[in-house]
């Protein structure tokens, strides 16, 4: 057998979903027999059949990347409920397993998925979507890139009809549809607590915490996902703030950028020149805006 | 060996994993160590603290990196982007040489993140020997290659792990990386005898040790680097210096991290081999 086949089959059989039990199949989905394909590739030895050996590798690999998810997502799991995350991390890891080198994109596509999915989430569609974006803007902050930051130098003598501001590639921005920014902080803080706490109370936090995200009312919010320090952190915004950055990051000049997002702004006009300089202010001193001509397309800044 | 082309020339002594629990203790201690290996893909990446960190500890200590996902033995050709990644961080680290597995773990495209076992056939022994090559021109560092834990055998082998170890290092001209704990593990696995494994690797091509500890089980051992090193894997590396004299080692402890003096001094255990190995170069 060459070296591609074989390792396709194993590959195959290795990326094969595990039984309830965590127990490799002893039929794949497709109507393989596992022991088959273990005894067509893999010798037995004293103590083991060649199925007993492949399914080490089996479970491994699920146990490998269910844990790697799960810890990527530890609050879409408190949206969905332990059981139900399980589930869903399975049936999205099968459709996408990873095409990286590194764990760290294995949710790069759960996004797209969930929403061509949505009986996973069930009622909680909405809230699960949100929570996604999130905890992946929240990954890619953690890692992004960091161009050189925009001094005023760089703006002297540049027409304001024609000035394009580029953000940071690591800062994303978010509309959401539930302030789900405080539930992954409660998730979160739950999480360090229940290190060090018993397992009685770490089964009623556990509880707790399913229980407020199941209350969770809608109550759209936008956000700002970045980093300053090398920290991340989850900016609110003002729904204007927002509409700014989200058109300078899609291009559009700076003029245009302001004239668009306060066009049926409610904020008085006379008080809007004072609200456009103390967000430049803040966004300018957060480093947000970067001397990248162009900068890398964000493919998480999402809107509604 | 000590110094050799596969370490670049290098004659560094007993190193630990660099570990996120114990980051902040290097940082404000500043314990003596003689060097760090870091895993290659935690820092192959834009930016933010991971690689604040990680020029923070290159200002003090050297750092040598290990991969664990380049998979020379894919029958796939290499990642681009994982090439150009791992050149701009051997760039920063200037490791002097790098280290990763003897082992395939994706195809297709698709990834399975493990560390699989190979066929040992003179067709896997020629692609791998090729990839490694393309690696090592790409980087332009020295390359060693890691025998990995193994729970599985393959009907379609010609020969040995090691035999097959030693004709991927001779294709390739590359170095190779000698973990005692995975022949140990493989050993009592697959009922061969540790030593001549340690007997037959080619001591002029031999860059790093790796020592660890493992996880026993009913019918198999896993190779889960979460325990201290057992007597008899010390036997085996005590077997190996012998041969090769003193030879950069490094302990791996990646699950269940206890504390870093704890760590530390597992690794410095090694000390009691290598200065014998000293004593006896310098006689």
């Amino acid at each position: 057998m060459k070296l591609l086949s074989l390792q396709r089959r194993m590959a195959r059989a290795v990326m094969t979903p595990l039984t309830s039990s965590e127990r490799m199949r002893s039929v794949a989905p497709d109507g393989r027999s596992m022991r088959a394909v273990a005894s067509q590739i893999i010798k037995p030895n004293d103590r083991m059949t060649s199925f007993e050996r492949l399914e080490i590798y089996n479970r491994q690999y699920w146990f490998r990347v269910l844990s790697a998810f799960a810890e990527d997502f530890p609050g879409v799991r408190a949206v969905l409920g332990g059981r139900r995350f399980d589930a869903m991390a399975k049936a999205y890891l099968i459709d996408c397993p990873s095409q990286s080198f590194t764990l760290r994109n294995l949710g790069s596509r759960l996004v797209i998925w969930l929403q061509k999915h949505p009986s996973w989430a069930g009622e909680r569609q909405n809230l699960a979507l949100d929570m996604v974006r999130l905890e992946w803007a929240d990954i890619e902050a953690f890692d992004g890139l960091r161009e050189p930051s925009l001094k005023p130098e760089d703006l002297a003598g540049v027409n304001p009809a024609k000035l394009r501001l580029h953000l940071q590639p690591y800062v994303s921005l978010l509309a959401l549809r539930y302030p789900v920014d405080e539930l992954l902080l409660e998730v979160r803080k739950d999480s360090d607590d229940l290190d060090v706490a018993s397992n009685t109370f770490n089964e009623r936090h556990k509880r707790k915490r399913v229980s407020a995200a199941a209350k969770l009312k809608p109550s759209p919010i936008f956000l700002a996902v970045h980093r300053l320090d090398e920290d991340v952190y989850f900016r609110r915004l003002d729904r204007e703030e927002f509409a700014i950055l989200f058109a300078l990051h899609a291009g559009k000049s700076l003029n245009a950028a302001i004239e668009s997002a306060l066009r049926s702004s409610p904020i008085a006009v006379v008080d809007r020149a004072a609200h456009v300089e103390k967000w430049f202010h803040t966004w300018s001193a957060l480093g947000w805006f970067c001397r990248l001509e162009k900068s890398p397309k964000n493919e998480k800044a999402a809107s509604r | 060996m000590p110094a050799n082309r596969f370490n670049g020339h290098t004659d560094y002594g007993i190193g630990i994993g660099l570990r996120s629990p114990h980051y902040h203790h290097i940082l404000t201690r500043k314990p003596v160590v003689d060097w760090f290996e870091i895993i290659s893909e935690n820092f192959m990446i834009d930016g933010g603290r991971p690689l604040r960190i990680l020029d923070q500890i290159l200002e003090q200590y050297k750092v040598v990196q290990h991969g664990v996902s380049m998979y020379f033995g894919s029958a796939e050709r290499p990642n681009r982007e994982h090439l150009r990644r791992l050149k701009t961080l051997v760039q920063r680290t200037k490791t002097p040489w790098l280290s990763d597995h003897l082992c395939w773990g994706s195809v297709d495209g698709r990834y399975t993140h493990d560390l699989l076992p190979m066929p040992y056939t003179f067709e896997a022994a020629r692609i791998t020997a090729q990839k490694i090559r393309e690696v090592r021109d790409f980087i332009e560092i020295p390359v060693a290659v890691e025998n990995v834990s193994s729970y599985a055998e393959f009907h379609v082998s010609e020969m040995t792990e090691w035999e097959f170890l030693n004709e991927v290092a001779e294709r390739a001209d590359c170095g190779i990386l000698l973990d005692v704990n995975n022949i140990y593990v493989s050993s009592q696995n697959h009922s061969f005898d540790p030593f001549t494994y340690v007997n037959s690797v080619p001591a002029e091509r031999v860059a790093q040790i790796h020592i660890a500890g493992h996880s026993k089980y009913r019918k198999y051992i896993l190779d889960t680097h979460d325990h201290p090193v057992i007597d008899p894997v010390w036997k085996l590396y005590g077997r190996a210096i012998e041969r090769l004299g003193h030879t950069a080692t490094l302990l791996e402890w990646d699950d269940s991290i206890p504390s870093f003096d704890e760590v530390h001094d597992e690794a410095l255990k090694a000390n009691r081999f290598l200065a014998s190995a000293s004593l006896a170069a310098a006689v």
